[in-house]
């Protein structure tokens, strides 16, 4: 069944139309990528599927495992499963990492009907992801995000959805002012987590995280709208030629 | 000059019932003391917002009500109705009933070495008849007080000279180590009537001793209670003393207070503010830095929701070379409160190689919230550094998207973002049990807040508006 149905989805932020009619079915256990050139909606998409309320949708259906997803809250999403690691991750001054985390852990497991877990029982599951990071233990207790270095935001940002096991994980451009050290560290941490009822959506501008995760499909997003759909090869293809072709192609099978 | 406008004689019966009860028990210096404030009280009469210090706050609802001295005992108060109010962890603990000292509500037993405690009131009268009993130690009495709050300088001064009542008088002996907070408890408790009091506190800092001292303002009822507080605080050399007022009064309270800070070479003092209650409050803080290598920390918190009115004055004097000091003022408004925070800095002519730093961030969380931040730098010295800065933002949007997008809800999300903010002030607070007392405080009142707010409809985005100024001399 798939977990994410969107179809025909149409947003705007302050009035200017960024998606112009997207659809996509992911299935579980599937890893898309979404590729495109700066402006062409790869963000948003992602905003708005994590229901930030700045993004309007203007029209269109999105479907989590047979919810309406556009019905639901920021809060309500990531409950049901949802997990955007942000392009830019927050910093949050006077909130501990390791409170926060427990925090929203605590809230998806009540949601889910199971115990809350206290500070004793957390933290040893903490720390085991942080060492699997490769992240220094003295960030547990830092403000949230605060002072990170950007590869540290990003692994922050892999540390928690390591915690949360989404269902469907959303990563926009995670692999953006990363090393190669730290790239080939947050692929690990996603492939890690790869399995039969989780799905990656995969926002990338290069193609080179995909040297690291093993993408099921690509999918090329332009001017709001998906221009075409292939397997990991097409990945590698724009790397060659570039957004510019993929957009003519599809121009050029529009107007055949 | 004017003269006391609105219901001038209420203050003068005040104050004539005062001196006829007090006649035969002021020593001379005190008696002077009071005619000379009394006079000032009398000749320059309330303030209004054409006085600059008082631009932002208008005292016209104050002047209108009718409040009377309390009758000493009164109003009967039970221990189990000051339990509530008590500090964990507190060395002792000196409660006063409008205005009155209250021995059987307070907690003196086992004080600990170097600590002599007792009602400023009580320590003059065991002086005057020259039998002073356990811990009554009047000695220091007149050397210090009214010796640096100004009657010229401020009207409520002023008044609270000429008709304090009683208040605390605690001295801390040279080098003694005081790991426990001294509780300082101010009840106003009207039963029916509109009480007024003039709390007079003196804190004497004997050179090179360490300690904290909490004045703690609250309310027992609903009735409008005035109190009009003045502190001095007496640093010698190299003491490290911390001071914390704690505003909790009703609604319906006026209190102006005025804390005036004296410090001696290489004395190390904290001012804590946290004003959470209150109808009407101004805070003053007055730290004169007069010996050298002096440092001053002024921390404060207010948060304001319905139609308070927190005021804030701030008047840091560096009088002497190497000294530094820091201000930060954290403010949150809701509903229809307003906030005021009045910077100002003096760095006199002697006064070189000053390093002052000033802070004031606050958040609205509602359109009708309003504040005013005035920094005001006076140097007259040349090798100095000074800065400041205010800003007056709203919560994130773009925190309380990360939060919410995490599974947290959006009341919580608001209320971790708020205790946040608040809770930066509990980072400079180096006492543990003075520091834990004022975190359970802060988060109590911002959940009251959030509460609240959950049955408000979550406001449009509003442009924010924020104003920002760094300013280097």
């Amino acid at each position: 069944m798939a977990l994410l149905e969107i179809q025909d989805l149409h947003a705007s932020v302050d009035g200017h139309e960024i998606l112009k009619g997207v659809n996509l079915t992911v299935n579980a256990g599937e890893v898309h990528s979404i590729m495109g050139p700066n402006g062409s909606g790869k963000s948003t998409l992602a905003a708005v599927l994590a229901r930030r309320e700045t993004y309007e949708v203007t029209g269109g259906r999105v479907l989590l495992d047979g919810k309406d997803l556009l019905e639901m809250k920021p809060e309500d999403a990531a409950r049901e499963g949802v997990f955007l690691a942000f392009q830019y991750p927050v910093e949050i001054p006077g909130i501990g990492n390791a409170y926060f985390l427990r925090s929203a852990l605590n809230a998806i497991r009540k949601h889910r009907g199971e115990d809350e877990l206290d500070a004793m029982d957390f933290l040893p599951v903490y720390k085991e992801h942080m060492k699997l990071l490769e992240m220094d233990d003295k960030l547990m207790n830092r403000s949230v995000n605060e002072g990170f270095s950007g590869g540290e935001k990003k692994r922050n940002e892999i540390l928690q959805m390591a915690v949360l096991q989404p269902k469907l994980a959303i990563l926009d451009e995670t692999d953006s002012g990363l090393d190669i050290d730290a790239l080939r560290i947050v692929a690990q941490g996603v492939n890690a987590m790869r399995s039969p009822d989780r799905s990656f959506l995969v926002i990338t501008h290069y193609q080179r995280l995909l040297d690291y995760i093993a993408t099921d499909f690509v999918h090329v997003l332009v001017d709001g709208k998906i221009v075409r759909s292939g397997g990991p090869e097409l990945a590698l293809e724009l790397e060659d030629k570039g957004y510019g072709s993929a957009e003519a192609d599809a121009q050029a099978a529009l107007s055949a | 000059m004017a003269t006391v406008t609105g219901k001038p004689n209420r203050y003068l019966e005040a104050y004539g019932e005062l001196i006829a009860e007090r006649r035969e028990r002021d020593p001379v210096w005190l008696r002077q003391l009071r005619e000379d404030a009394w006079t000032r009280f009398h000749a320059k009469g309330f303030p209004t917002t054409h006085d600059e210090d008082w631009r932002f706050t208008n005292l016209a609802a104050m002047e209108k009500i009718p409040f009377k001295r309390a009758v000493k005992g009164s109003v009967a108060v039970s221990a189990n109705e000051i339990e509530a109010f008590r500090v964990p962890g507190a060395a002792c603990q000196l409660v006063f009933v409008n205005g009155y000292f209250a021995p059987e509500l307070s907690e003196l037993g086992r004080l600990p070495k170097g600590l002599e405690i007792c009602s400023l009131v009580g320590a003059i009268d065991c002086g005057m008849v020259g039998i002073a009993p356990e811990g009554c130690a009047s000695d220091g009495i007149e050397q210090h007080l009214g010796r640096y709050a100004d009657v010229r300088r401020d009207v409520f001064t002023a008044l609270n000279s000429a008709l304090w009542e009683d208040g605390a008088y605690v001295r801390i002996r040279r080098g003694a180590n005081l790991s426990q907070p001294i509780h300082l408890l101010y009840v106003s408790a009207g039963a029916g009537a509109e009480i007024m009091t003039h709390p007079r506190t003196l804190i004497v800092a004997e050179p090179t001793c360490r300690a904290a001292v909490i004045e703690d303002y609250v309310s027992l009822g609903s009735e409008a209670a005035f109190s009009n507080a003045v502190t001095e605080l007496v640093a010698g050399q190299d003491a490290v003393v911390s001071h914390y007022l704690v505003e909790r009064e009703n609604l319906a309270a006026f209190n102006v207070s005025t804390l005036r800070l004296e410090m001696a070479r290489g004395a190390n003092v904290s001012s804590h503010s946290i004003l959470l209650g209150g109808g009407l409050v101004r805070n003053n803080v007055h730290p004169v830095l007069s010996g050298d290598g002096a440092e001053c920390l002024i921390n404060g918190l207010f948060v304001g929701a319905g139609s308070q009115h927190l005021d804030n004055y701030m008047l840091v004097e560096h009088a002497q070379p190497q000294c530094s000091s820091r201000q930060f003022y954290n403010g949150i408004l809701d509903g229809s409160a307003r906030g005021v925070f009045h910077g100002r800095i003096v760095v006199h002519k002697d006064a070189q190689k000053t390093d002052a730093k000033q802070t004031n961030r606050n958040l609205l969380l509602s359109d009708n919230a309003r504040i005013d931040t005035k920094p005001q730098l006076e140097i007259y010295a040349d090798d100095v550094k000074c800065t400041h800065g205010a800003t007056i933002g709203q919560i994130e949007e773009e925190q309380l998207f990360y939060l919410r997008s995490r599974g947290i809800d959006e009341v919580s999300a608001r209320n971790t973002l708020l205790y946040a903010f608040a809770a930066e002030c509990l980072d400079r607070m180096q006492e543990p049990a003075a520091r834990e007392f004022a975190e359970g405080l802060i988060r109590e009142r911002i959940s009251e807040l959030a509460r609240n707010r959950k049955a408000v409809a979550p406001a449009a985005p509003v442009e924010e508006e924020v104003q920002r100024w760094e300013e280097v001399r």
